[in-house]
């Protein structure tokens, strides 16, 4: 008996080719391929059948079926006939089994080549077209808000309740660790230019101003976007897997009001806190560096921050945290609102999510300091 | 017997995903009452069909009358209206997970109507005996099996006592004494509360124990092919698919 597959070629008659199989024929054996006997149909044209002795096989899987189904579907483009006879019982029936429902033609998708200006047409009309989908969804969102100051949204208080659990109180801890090493960053590198010329007493205005008035918000949006715009959009993206919208749409209860708004609602509310936090944070890791490092007494770094940080710069970073909080629900509930139906378009709408929301951050703190700049506050 | 009242009328349907037409040319009627089957092959636009009957997905062509009211042609309003007195069982249940089976319950009879906390939750308590699941009102989706999903997915359904309910494969991951007690579920509520049921299934079993009317998608022929009770439909069909189809390809 030989260790892996082996077939002779006999010719009995004029018109037939029998094919003599032995040893193993297992997959991931050496086994010879089916190309060598359709070279040989090939150039005997005058052949019209092929049968099988395999009195000789000792042991087979699919590594002999596939070689079968090759070889059959090669004769019944050449119209010649194949004698299954000679097979074993088994092979014989799953062959058979193989071949009892049509493969159907138009099932597979044809690959199509896509032209470079094609591609590039598509993906313009897409962006337009998400670019109004986005529109859409806030004229949505807007319209839900007024329904809710109307006293006449749906959705439960105790969800909202939970959800600002969630994204607030929750968030204390990684915001602190974020907002505090940001603080100690800002003063290490105040320091290096201000000792230069003796005036490490500043290094309280850098920190107090740049973590109050524009920081603490972008860090804390950062932080949320992560954690919080991802988060929304994986849990609706998989209610929209597991058609529990679907659900709440056929009960005519509106998505937006009842997942949407809270969410919102939420983080509009929680982010101002947090931002108030993380200031606090940022104040005190300057401090450390200043204090510790930089010799400037504890009530002395104190009251040149309560000088330099006014109530303006407090506003401006309070206002930047509720607009970014806003951005990161809305982005994390429309990418999820959007997603399709599988395990692999979840992860793709809470990715989608967190870029949307950081662009949206980074794009409106842009707009919110030209704006400040030209109203000089 | 009374003449039938038409309930959902569907007159020259055509269902399709972009370019790709699924069915065309549907017409059939489902009578107030029915226990009305829609069956076919796997992949034949069973639950697309669905989709568009509960107001989901529109239709490439054609219409859906509700009693008079043309569905799709209407206003989202009137949508809204005339489906909130039907209710659905989705596929896997679609309970919201972030809630108890009570408070799923509960929700619709929340949003849509004025009884007290005290009533509401008889009426929860009620609901959930039905399906056979007294006491586990404070249990999550994810605690119970998939057979108790889908039950407490008809609880749910029913909440609002709605006037036809549609079930997405509700015997599918079934074991048959489970997929059997559903079917005679579905037949108690059709018979004591006269609820239209409008239930997609290919469970050979079912189909024969409740359907009282149904239609069969040909997937080969892309469109309808048969309409009718279907244990008339076995003993009188000519059509070698349909044949095959309520025989499991069987030779009797």
């Amino acid at each position: 008996m030989t260790a892996h597959g082996e077939m002779i070629m006999e010719y009995p008659s004029a018109d037939t080719v029998k094919l003599v199989l032995s040893g193993a024929w297992k997959l991931g054996g050496e086994l010879p391929g089916d190309d060598k006997v359709q070279q040989t149909l090939q150039d005997k044209p005058g052949v019209r059948k092929v049968v099988f002795d395999t009195r000789e096989l000792a042991t087979w899987d699919t590594g002999l079926l596939t070689f079968l189904m090759n070889l059959s579907k090669f004769c019944s483009r050449q119209h010649i006939n194949i004698n299954s006879d000679g097979l074993p019982g088994g092979a014989k029936k799953l062959l058979e089994l193989a071949s009892a429902v049509p493969e159907k033609k138009d099932a597979r998708q044809a690959e199509e080549r896509v032209e470079f200006f094609t591609y590039l047409g598509d993906e313009t009309i897409y962006l337009v077209q998400s670019a109004g989908a986005l529109l859409a969804f806030i004229g949505d969102a807007v319209i839900a808000f007024q329904r809710l100051l109307r006293g006449k949204a749906q959705f439960r208080r105790a969800d909202l309740g939970s959800i600002m659990q969630a994204v607030g109180a929750q968030a204390l801890p990684i915001v602190s660790l974020i907002c505090f090493l940001v603080g100690l960053i800002l003063a290490f590198i105040g320091a290096i230019q201000l000792q230069l010329f003796g005036a490490q007493i500043y290094v309280a205005d850098l920190v107090g101003i740049a973590m109050v008035r524009l920081m603490a918000a972008i860090m804390t949006g950062i932080v949320m976007a992560g954690r919080t715009g991802g988060a929304f959009a994986a849990q609706l993206g998989t209610m929209q897997v597991n058609q529990e919208i679907d659900a709440l749409k056929t009960l005519g209860i509106s998505p937006m009001e009842f997942l949407v708004l809270p969410r919102m609602l939420a983080l509009g509310l929680m982010m101002p806190l947090l931002c108030l936090y993380a200031n606090l944070m940022g104040i005190l890791g300057g401090m450390v560096v200043g204090v510790g490092m930089l010799d400037i007494g504890l009530i002395e770094y104190y009251n040149e921050t309560a000088k330099a940080v006014g109530l303006w710069n407090l506003g401006i970073g309070l206002f930047s945290g509720c607009v970014f909080g806003i951005i990161v629900a809305l982005s994390g509930c429309m990418r999820g609102m959007q997603c399709g139906r599988s395990a692999a378009a979840v992860g793709d709408a809470a990715t989608s999510a967190v870029v949307t929301a950081i662009v949206g951050i980074i794009i409106s703190t842009a707009l919110i300091t030209i704006i400040c700049n030209f109203l000089g506050i | 017997m009374t003449a039938k009242e038409a309930h959902i009328t569907v007159r020259d349907l055509t269902m399709a995903y972009g370019d790709y037409v699924l069915m065309r040319d549907l017409n059939f009627t489902i009578n107030r009452g029915d226990i009305f089957i829609v069956m076919g092959g796997s992949g034949c636009g069973k639950s697309t069909l669905m989709t568009i009957l509960i107001g989901l997905k529109a239709p490439a062509k054609g219409k859906v009358l509700y009693g008079e009211v043309d569905f799709w042609g209407a206003d989202a309003q009137t949508r809204d209206r005339v489906i909130r007195r039907a209710g659905v069982m989705y596929q896997s249940g679609a309970l919201w997970s972030s809630m108890t089976l009570a408070e799923n319950v509960s929700l619709p009879l929340e949003t849509y109507t004025d009884l007290s906390p005290g009533q509401t939750r008889e009426v929860v308590e009620l609901k959930l005996a039905l399906v056979g699941l007294a006491g586990f009102e404070e249990f999550y989706p994810s605690e119970i099996s998939g057979g108790m999903q889908k039950r407490a997915g008809i609880a749910r359904a029913m909440a609002l006592d709605p006037e036809i309910l549609f079930f997405d494969e509700p015997s599918a991951g079934l074991d048959p004494v489970s997929a059997r007690r559903l079917d005679d579920l579905i037949l108690e509520l059709n018979e004591s509360l006269g609820t239209t049921m409008v239930v997609v299934t290919h469970e050979l079993a079912s189909i024969f124990a409740i359907g009282s009317n149904s239609v069969f998608l040909d997937v080969s022929q892309r469109t309808m092919t048969a309409t009718g009770n279907p244990n008339q439909l076995l003993a009188e069909t000519k059509d070698p698919t349909l044949r095959m189809f309520l025989t499991r390809g069987e030779k009797s």
